[in-house]
């Protein structure tokens, strides 16, 4: 095992605890964006994909990778367009702004 | 110098994409955090066409040219009811582009002669994990778009056999390790995992889809991570970690809310009625029908409402008729809120969304922990489309088979109304005490209808 693979096991396992900690605080209310979100960000393999389709090495690696290219840019496109079109949906009631959180601050006071 | 700079524009492209996620914490900050990772993303591609690798440009044209036709409509064509099955198709398109670069990198390490241990290793892994997540993915898709039946196909030692696909995959791999060059064994993982990822969902129901879905995106997450692994490409490690842990902690918690091991979920095969209830019995006393016109005049003047939506909702397309009646109420004095279970939809958040897009505001749609504390001053708790969730059984009666799962506590309400299509049992076949309850009425009818009944009735009140 190299000194790189080292390296990349360390980013892997502090990559997984920022994941945690942070996808532990996105609320239910917003699940169905994150899932769309996570699939868009995801889309990074075209980076791989890329690399495969533009490196000349033969038909068949280039067949691969332009499919490649192909699959993850759908995500990509796709993803980030769907993802801000739920986030565009959510939105504050727009004139009980402060009744609201007023409200929640009493009704959090008195269980 | 270039290498560094296309590895300091992947260091700025992971910031970004941690942002984001920091950010989707809260809906206000959310949707510039994701314009912030789109800006990422575009760097991150920017740099990787300056790789040295990279040597020729007309088929990456073509293949982006062609995905971003693809991904167009995907992303503004696709209604909101149908984001599970959108989802689902993406993981299989993601899985595809990661077990496409195993394959074309194993092409190239065999024919070049550069296979070393640890990078076949992490190809290995990446096709087993894209190949599975490839076919669960369309399988997943195919249930939920309607296109395969969405009841569990089992047939006999359905378990057995998926654990020894597994454990031969598995084996494929380590003897990869062994012998790096074996082409045959590779050309076999390959199918045996793809082989996996149908026979692994099959068995799954249609209504345990939530948890496959989150599933498989983890799955995608892992593909990534060990394509990162075998190209040596740190952007990779670090997304594939995000979306594996999203997947993951997703998955669990809806386990959790639907009161089932994750491994019942994955080996159960629930969903046929196979818990057809001994707690049929426990339920005593008759349902009371009420009017339109006596409920519209108890929400006319009812102070606090909570509106509990359910699956049955979103079937019958009824989210606009339900924010409608709730704004008519508000209109009148009362106060409205909505009370969203996690599996009230059919991925985790679904039910937010549908709400949200219908035009409710986000802070009237509560979670269930936060909701369930309301209820006891209450005036008038409106369930649609809703039973399993609602059922006080699952908290009183321990023969109950959903004894145990998390429940929106829509009994301490002060009245309960139900809207109803008939006097069925609900999707597990469990007699819902709810329903008979003194101070519940049952308002029979499609709910989309109903709904529209008592917003005029309510109106004119």
């Amino acid at each position: 095992m190299s000194t790189m693979t080292i390296i990349q096991l360390f980013v892997f396992m502090l990559a997984g605890f920022v994941g945690v900690q942070t996808i532990n605080r996105i609320p239910p209310l917003l699940h169905t964006p994150l899932m769309a979100a996570t699939n868009a960000i995801s889309g990074i393999s075209l980076v791989a994909s890329l690399v495969l389709a533009g490196s000349g090495d033969g038909v068949l690696a280039t067949v691969l990778g332009t499919t490649a290219v192909a699959c993850a840019m759908a995500n990509i496109v796709g993803g980030f367009l769907i993802t801000d079109r739920m986030l565009s949906m959510f939105k504050r009631t727009k004139t009980a702004v402060t009744d609201n959180s007023k409200d929640d601050a009493s009704s959090a006071a008195t269980p | 110098m270039t290498e560094i700079l296309i590895q300091l524009a992947y260091l700025f492209a992971a910031f970004l994409f941690i942002t984001a996620l920091r950010a989707l914490g809260r809906p206000d900050s959310a949707r510039r955090g994701m314009q912030l990772a789109a800006f990422g993303m575009a760097v991150a591609i920017i740099a990787t066409l300056f790789r040295a690798g990279v040597v020729s440009y007309e088929w990456i044209v073509v293949g982006a040219a062609v995905g971003a036709v693809a991904g167009y409509p995907l992303g503004m064509w696709v209604p909101m009811t149908a984001m599970p099955q959108r989802i689902a198709l993406s993981h299989a398109f993601g899985a595809l582009a990661a077990t496409l670069v195993g394959i074309g990198e194993y092409i190239i390490g065999f024919s070049g002669g550069t296979l070393v241990r640890s990078t076949v290793a992490a190809l290995g892994l990446e096709v087993l994990f894209g190949g599975v997540t490839v076919t669960g993915s369309l399988m997943a898709f195919g249930k939920l778009q309607g296109i395969l039946p969405g009841r569990p196909l089992t047939f006999r030692g359905q378990n057995a056999i998926n654990a020894l696909l597994f454990a031969a995959c598995c084996g494929c791999v380590v003897w990869l390790i062994a012998f790096p060059t074996q082409v045959a064994v590779f050309s076999a993982m390959a199918t045996l995992a793809v082989l996996l990822g149908v026979l692994f969902v099959l068995p799954i129901g249609g209504a345990d889809m939530p948890v496959v879905v989150s599933l498989l995106n983890s799955y995608a997450g892992l593909a990534a991570v060990a394509t990162g692994f075998a190209i040596d490409n740190n952007i990779l490690i670090i997304v594939g970690a995000l979306d594996g842990l999203s997947g993951l902690i997703l998955s669990i918690a809806m386990s959790k809310a639907m009161n089932r091991s994750f491994a019942n979920v994955l080996f159960g095969a629930f969903g046929a009625p196979i818990t057809e209830a001994p707690a049929a019995t426990a339920a005593g006393g008759e349902m009371s029908a009420t009017t339109v016109e006596d409920a519209a005049l108890r929400l006319a003047y009812a102070e606090r409402v909570i509106m509990v939506p359910g699956y049955g909702l979103a079937v019958s397309q009824a989210q606009h008729q339900m924010r409608e009646l709730g704004d008519l109420i508000e209109k009148r004095g009362g106060d409205v809120r909505y009370a969203i279970h996690p599996v009230a939809g059919r991925m985790p958040g679904h039910m937010n969304v549908l709400l949200a897009e219908a035009g409710v505001p986000y802070d009237k749609l509560i979670d269930m922990d936060e909701i369930n504390e309301r209820f006891v001053e209450t005036d008038v708790a409106i369930v649609v489309g809703a039973n399993d969730v609602v059922n006080p059984a699952a908290h009183t009666n321990p023969a109950s088979p959903i004894f145990g799962m998390p429940i929106l506590k829509v009994e301490d309400a002060k009245s309960v109304l139900v809207l109803k299509r008939g006097k069925g049992k609900g999707f597990s076949g469990v007699e819902n005490d709810l329903f008979v309850d003194p101070k519940t009425s049952m308002l029979f009818g499609d709910a989309r209808q109903s709904l529209l009944d008592l917003g005029l009735q309510v109106k004119e009140a």
